[in-house]
């Protein structure tokens, strides 16, 4: 497995593997481009636990507040905290401004990969 | 099926997002985002597309009579080119809309309405209208442009003489060529920065968009630029709405509507109790002082109040946010909120509960943002 691949919800979030058990979350840059400017992203805490399927964040750009869901079960071992003062981030690099890391992961979502994810934008 | 301004296309070419507003498809934003929007207004200059925006036209013989009837605000005394701000209620005391009236002459009126009431407000106009008075909704024949920003008046200097200009706010000239093309140019907006609208035919608005767009456009005087800057960029409804948020000036639907009134959500001082009768005035009278307040709240706590969060006060709920979002020139989120006026003032502490979490606020002074003078 491409550890670098990252894969995606329907619902525009992205998961990056790092290991069988241990990922990274973020955002597409669609949705970034979507929501436009984002000014807050609410995060959960470390040690918290995050469900396939349900909401874990919200993003609010300057119109509207968007959940984040997340693609896996597991448990918060690092929130990046660089976006709670710099939301911007997002809107500046998508992939490399990840949300969460997740790891103990017991059970994931069907993913989409990207050529999968970019298809059904269309 | 929405409407599309005659600048639509141009919405396009510029990287407009469209999305239905009032019946129209407008741009939300273009490619630059709502943040520089907003801050080109603040900073140098913006131009949106208001064409949604309803215009009726009350002329005749008692046209003065019927406005006065209409609306709160006391028109008796206008001079011809005058603007004036009113709410217009209804026999409750709620508010039917908020509008400019246009004073053209004694017995001629241009009113200006919000598009999402425009139908609504046509409708009203012509169930209470009395006497000789001609009405009618010139809405689609007229478009709208609100060129706003400390350097509205310059961008439109380089397009006609300074004294073609209104020099007052809230003043209006008609009959202005801009580009070629006829234009009533008044020193309004809804921004809380200096600026203009423009009145314009459909015919001549993409000429007269152009024109402007180009009249503030400048080569920057830096080291590296690779593309053209513009101290103008058109500002899409995104934009609109954190302006007039930032500047506290209240929209319908939100912070006013047909259950509150005039008097409730701080506009008092466009509603004239000593003139002659108006209507809502008697459920005015009767309801006597207002129960409720508009007042600014300042989010301390992190997150982001949005319309309709409830404030409280420890475990006492004091009121609603009417709107709310994070203001980009203020660079912090802020709200507006109907509460009870015994616990509005300025410094007092509360809570809003935004999706279900108690967030701390202060309420501050009105407007959030006033320009230098």
């Amino acid at each position: 497995m491409n550890q670098k691949k990252f894969l995606f919800l329907k619902s525009h979030e992205w998961v990056q593997f790092l290991d069988e058990t241990t990922a990274r979350i973020g955002i597409s840059d669609f949705a970034q481009e979507e929501l436009g400017d984002l000014v807050f992203i609410n995060l959960p805490e470390v040690g918290d636990e995050v469900v396939a399927g349900e909401e874990f964040a919200d993003v609010e750009s300057v119109k509207a507040v968007s959940p984040v869901y997340s693609p896996v079960t597991g448990t918060i071992k690092a929130i990046n905290e660089d976006l709670l003062d710099q939301p911007e981030l997002v809107n500046s690099d998508a992939y490399a401004a990840w949300f969460i890391e997740v790891e103990n992961i017991q059970e994931k979502l069907d993913l989409l990969t990207e050529e999968e994810y970019r298809n059904q934008l269309s | 099926m929405e409407k599309k301004t005659p600048l639509y296309e141009s919405h396009l070419q510029a990287g407009g997002k469209m999305v239905p507003y009032a019946g129209y498809l407008l741009p939300v934003q273009y490619e630059t985002g709502v943040i520089a929007e907003h801050m080109a207004v603040r900073r140098t200059a913006g131009l949106f597309d208001v064409s949604h925006m309803g215009e009726v036209v009350l002329r005749g013989k008692d046209a003065l009579k019927n406005v006065q009837r209409l609306v709160t605000n006391d028109c008796s005394r206008m001079y011809d080119g005058q603007v004036k701000y009113s709410p217009m209620c209804n026999e409750n005391g709620g508010v039917v809309d908020d509008l400019l009236v246009y004073r053209r002459k004694e017995d001629d009126y241009l009113i200006v309405v919000n598009a999402a009431n425009r139908h609504k407000d046509v409708e009203w106009i012509k169930q209470h209208i009395v006497g000789e008075v001609e009405f009618q909704d010139i809405s689609d024949e007229l478009s709208l442009l609100a060129l706003q920003g400390p350097k509205a008046q310059e961008i439109l200097c380089k397009l006609t003489e300074e004294e073609n200009l209104p020099g007052k706010n809230y003043t209006f000239k008609e009959n202005i060529l801009l580009a070629g093309v006829s234009c009533t140019i008044s020193r309004t907006g809804y921004t809380g920065e200096d600026g203009f609208e423009i009145f314009c035919s459909n015919q001549g608005v993409v000429t007269v968009w152009n024109a402007l767009l180009e009249a503030g456009k400048y080569k920057a005087h830096r080291d590296h630029i690779d593309k053209e800057d513009f101290d103008i960029i058109p500002c899409g409804l995104g934009a609109r709405d954190t302006l007039r948020l930032e500047a506290a000036m209240p929209l319908y639907g939100h912070e006013m509507d047909d259950q509150i009134s005039p008097l409730e959500t701080g506009l008092g001082f466009a509603v004239k109790m000593d003139k002659e009768d108006f209507i809502g005035k008697n459920a005015l009278l009767e309801a006597g002082e207002p129960k409720i307040t508009r007042v600014g709240l300042s989010i301390t706590g992190r997150g982001i109040a949005r319309e309709n969060c409830l404030v409280y006060i420890g475990q006492t709920r004091i009121g609603r946010t009417t709107s709310g979002t994070h203001c980009p020139y203020l660079s912090r989120p802020l709200a507006m909120a109907l509460v009870d006026i015994h616990s509005s003032a300025i410094g007092t502490q509360v809570e809003v509960e935004v999706r279900g979490r108690r967030i701390p606020a202060e309420i501050v002074a009105l407007p959030f943002y006033k320009r230098a003078q």
